[in-house]
């Protein structure tokens, strides 16, 4: 990607179009969050594409000032991974719901993540079918109430960055949809990441499954529920940043500092680099504390650079550079 | 056939069929085709088409595990692998069973007798030996133990296991297939020096098993007569045997080339469309970028995205994968982008008949999609202009802004003829409508007056910052648009953008008579079976009667009704239940259309249209 010599501001990056979301919905969050972070990426306006598939989520790609791509339920991963072949310079963004990811799409998403294109997803986690107003989803709780669940959702969830780093996402990053300088960091260092980084943002659908994510969420109790990693730190969460995690046998324990004889240096350090993903696994698990920021970002070699080094090696080897050369190669025979 | 006596023991002939039939291990397709390069290579027309299985490996000796491959070569021009067989080289019992009805009676049949035991003829469900009963008397018969003589002709040779020494069996028919029809050695043993470069061993005993039965037949006294089939006359140039699907994948090659862009396939493996993906996944070195995808869907996916980024974009599959790409080529289609999709028709529907070929995707092409959805459909008529017809598809959809579907099938695909090499510098031009620098006051969907097709932004250009959808969209800035007229009125701009295709088209060609009694329409892949029928029916004397075969079907060309007025009958032959003769009813209300239809996954046979057009002439 060509660094940009124009300066952006978040306005560089807003269409002229009117949003039209819900009053309330977090999509105007991430909608800002997104507009902050890409100034900060240096990266050119018009290197910038946004695909996305069909949903709420997915009327992102008209507000945003850059290339973009409204296209069908559940196969922006697919698209975008055409994008990005075909010219590996840009930026390109895939922004998706849980059902057009998880249900409906869900074939593209994990062989999006296994091949490890350089492209960032953005997902839109509500637990819920807000467009086709208020079925459940693929993470919709079991129990949940929804139109097409009138006593009570039967199917067990996704855990989107369990499926995920299942199917070897190599950046998995999670982060509150109320939490938008948190939101616009995370954003910065998965564009930055070489490979699939997916973001799952938990976005409170305020119409349909309002209040999903509070005991996590909201304010108040935010600092107490949530565990907001960064590699090499130590993992310390609580009001009183008190509260942390060890390792306690194959399972993570919380424990309090200063009970016990506990002290930081007893904690679980932060590594997002581990190629082992066991560790991660378990803080995408975990439900208290639920566990924000880059879970993983194991660096690793991408599918364009695979790509690239295949062309370059048969390029060597070939004494084709024009077509004609191979059709008039090999067995021909000429008619007088 | 007309056969010139020329001494006792030789004649010279005009075509000949010749059919290789074994089991899937014994190298029939092999054979067939260094029988066929030979050929070319001396001089003739030729047309072939391999018969195999679709079990990879079937149990040995069974019916259903034969692999057949035929070829015909000609003087004259060859339009089809052929009806019937002049020569069936039989290596089993199973291959005799399942081929000899298409043996002409009289003609020749070589079996391999060693094959011909207990344990093989029951898996053949023969309850007595053909060879021995009197079921054979009507044909010319040549009992050779081949596998005998094949390890005899080895026993000198070392390094060599059993499985190689049984193997090149095949060698020793092709030999005296060789020897029947005066043809040079040459080519196969060059092929075994490319083939077998790091193990000479078997360079020197395949040369030596295809010279002993070249030997053998020539002092055998039970081959009756040899024959020969003189060079055929056709435009001088450098020619190379080709198959239809890899005529499809370099049609693709030279046209990005002409465009200045690169190729993305995204594709998922599908019968008969694999052998595309295959070899357009060799040439990295062309900047091809092939996606072999997770499935059909991110095939044509992928190919989008491409096409939005600026890659000449095309997706390859056979019938059920058009179903599934259904959708995203809607999308396609309301985004105006540039992509081809190649239908390798088989036959249906589900899963219908992989191997075997059928035209019943007509009207999925056509209509296979949700809302007033037109796109381009052309269709390849041979194996050889399957090239021609991938490079046109490239050219309109570049062009034109627009999805277009190629159509062939898999008789086409796999059968092979000889191509007159076309160079890209004569190639005609292609001009994609790629806009590098931003323009004052550009919209995403302002029109070229002529063609209706908008301009193809790519990202990475300065300026041109747009978003497209599949929402309905402004009639000139691409934004979301619900207005109830500027729908109607992009609905018919897409539909009118695919009539005025018609004016870049050739005007459709009248075959033999230009007017008369009658007409025979087909299109696509049964243009070798038509045309051969209808030669043969003009040869007769018969006169008044032509074939207009389509290539391009949506549009029409448009003097489509003009030809039609110039004959008294019509008739239109496919090989499904009547598709394209259902758009031609629609089009040309009150014409009265025949039909001739044939739905058993096999290509037309000669006698059957000669018998049907001869019923319309009475």
């Amino acid at each position: 990607m060509e660094t940009a010599e124009r300066k952006y501001t978040f306005k560089d990056f807003s269409s002229d179009q009117e949003v039209r979301w819900c009053p309330g919905c977090d999509d105007y969050v991430i909608l800002r969050a997104m507009q902050k972070a890409l100034p900060e990426l240096g990266v050119k306006k018009e290197d910038v594409v946004f695909i996305s598939g069909i949903g709420c989520s997915s009327r992102f790609p008209y507000y945003m000032d850059t290339y973009g791509m409204h296209s069908i339920h559940g196969r922006a991963p697919a698209i975008a991974s055409g994008v990005k072949l075909a010219n590996p310079d840009l930026s390109v963004w895939v922004i998706t719901g849980d059902g057009d990811a998880m249900a409906i799409g869900g074939n593209h998403f994990i062989h999006l993540l296994r091949r490890n294109l350089d492209i960032n997803i953005v997902l839109f986690n509500n637990e819920i079918y807000g467009l086709t107003k208020g079925q459940f989803s693929p993470t919709s709780t079991v129990g949940q109430k929804t139109k097409s669940s009138p006593y009570g959702n039967i199917q067990p969830p996704f855990q989107p960055g369990e499926l995920a780093i299942g199917a070897q996402a190599r950046f998995f990053a999670r982060v509150g949809g109320n939490t938008p300088k948190e939101m616009t960091e995370v954003f910065i260092q998965a564009a930055k990441f070489k490979g699939t980084s997916l973001i799952e943002v938990l976005q409170n659908c305020p119409i349909f499954n309002n209040g999903a994510f509070a005991k996590y969420t909201d304010k108040a109790v935010r600092a107490d529920k949530q565990l907001f990693v960064e590699h090499g730190k130590p993992m310390i969460f609580g009001k009183e940043r008190d509260k942390g995690l060890v390792l306690n046998g194959l399972k993570l324990e919380v424990v309090t500092l200063g009970e016990n004889g506990v002290s930081e240096e007893d904690l679980l350090v932060h590594d997002a680099e581990l190629e082992d993903p066991t560790l991660h696994q378990m803080l995408v698990r975990s439900e208290y504390p639920l566990v924000t920021g880059i879970i993983r970002g194991f660096p690793d070699v991408t599918f364009e650079e695979r790509a690239a080094h295949k062309k370059e090696q048969v390029k060597k080897d070939s004494n084709f550079t024009k077509t004609d050369d191979l059709f008039f190669s090999g067995e021909t025979y000429e008619v007088h | 056939m007309t056969t010139v006596k020329t001494k006792q023991s030789h004649q010279a002939l005009e075509a000949v069929v010749v059919r290789f039939a074994g089991d899937s291990g014994d190298g029939m397709q092999l054979t067939g085709s260094q029988f066929s390069d030979t050929s070319a290579m001396f001089g003739n027309d030729v047309a072939t088409f391999p018969n195999y299985p679709s079990e990879i490996r079937a149990p040995q000796g069974s019916l259903y595990g034969v692999s057949g491959f035929q070829v015909h070569i000609g003087s004259v021009e060859i339009s089809t692998p052929g009806d019937n067989v002049d020569l069936l080289v039989a290596m089993n019992p199973a291959g005799l069973k399942t081929n000899l009805s298409a043996v002409k009676p009289g003609h020749g049949i070589i079996v391999d007798t060693d094959a011909f035991t207990h344990k093989n003829l029951q898996k053949a469900q023969y309850e007595s030996n053909p060879l021995e009963d009197g079921s054979l008397d009507e044909y010319q018969v040549i009992e050779v133990s081949m596998t005998s003589l094949t390890k005899e002709a080895l026993k000198d040779v070392e390094g060599l296991d059993n499985k190689s020494i049984t193997r090149s069996k095949n060698m020793f028919a092709l030999g005296m297939v060789y020897w029947m029809y005066h043809r040079s050695r040459e080519h196969t043993i060059d092929f075994f020096k490319k083939k077998f470069k790091k193990k000479p061993e078997l360079i020197e005993a395949n040369t030596k098993v295809l010279n002993a039965g070249f030997y053998f037949a020539e002092t055998l006294e039970l081959i009756p007569n040899s024959y020969t089939v003189a060079p055929a006359k056709m435009p001088s140039g450098t020619y190379r045997i080709i198959m239809g699907n890899t005529a499809t994948a370099w049609g693709f090659l030279a046209a990005a080339e002409k465009a200045g862009l690169e190729l993305f396939l995204g594709s998922y493996p599908i019968t008969p469309a694999s052998d595309i993906l295959h070899e357009l996944a060799k040439h990295k070195h062309f900047g091809v970028k092939s996606l072999q995808a997770e499935d059909e869907i991110a095939g044509i996916g992928s190919a989008i995205g491409a096409s939005f980024a600026g890659d000449l974009a095309i997706t390859t599959t056979s019938g059920p994968g058009l179903a599934l790409k259904g959708e995203a080529l809607g999308l396609a289609m309301m985004l105006e982008l540039p992509l081809v999709v190649v239908d390798v028709q088989r036959g249906g529907p589900s899963t219908g008949l992989p191997t075997k070929t059928e035209q019943s995707d007509l009207l999925q092409a056509m209509y296979g999609r949700n809302g007033e959805s037109p796109v381009i459909v052309i269709a390849a008529s041979t194996p050889a202009n399957c090239f021609n017809f991938a490079y046109e598809a490239s050219k309109l959809t570049l062009e034109h802004m627009t999805p277009v579907i190629l159509l062939t099938d898999g008789y086409i695909a796999n059968g092979s003829a000889p191509w007159k090499i076309r160079s890209v510098a004569e190639m005609p031009d292609i001009k994609p409508r790629i806009i590098r620098e931003a323009k004052n006051s550009w919209h995403p969907y302002e029109r070229d007056e002529d063609t209706l097709a908008r301009d193809w932004a790519v990202p990475g250009t300065y300026g041109l910052e747009h978003r497209v959808g599949g929402l309905e969209k402004d009639k000139l800035s691409g934004q979301v648009s619900y207005v109830p007229e500027n729908h109607e009125h992009m609905t018919q701009v897409r539909a009118e953008k695919i009539e005025r295709v018609q004016n870049y088209i050739p005007e459709l060609e009248t075959v033999f008579d230009d007017e008369g009694d009658l007409l025979v329409i087909g299109w696509g892949g049964t243009y070798g079976t038509l045309y051969a029928a209808v030669k043969e029916l003009k040869q007769s004397g018969v006169s008044g009667v032509g074939l207009a075969h389509f290539n391009y079907i949506n549009p029409l060309p448009k003097n489509t009704e003009a030809v039609l007025s110039r004959f008294k009958k019509i008739v239109v032959c496919e090989l499904n239940n009547g598709q394209f003769v259902s758009i031609l009813r629609m089009k040309f209300n009150g014409k009265t259309f025949h039909q001739f239809n044939k739905v058993q996954g096999l290509p037309f046979g000669n006698s059957e249209l000669i018998k049907k057009f001869k019923e319309l002439l009475a």
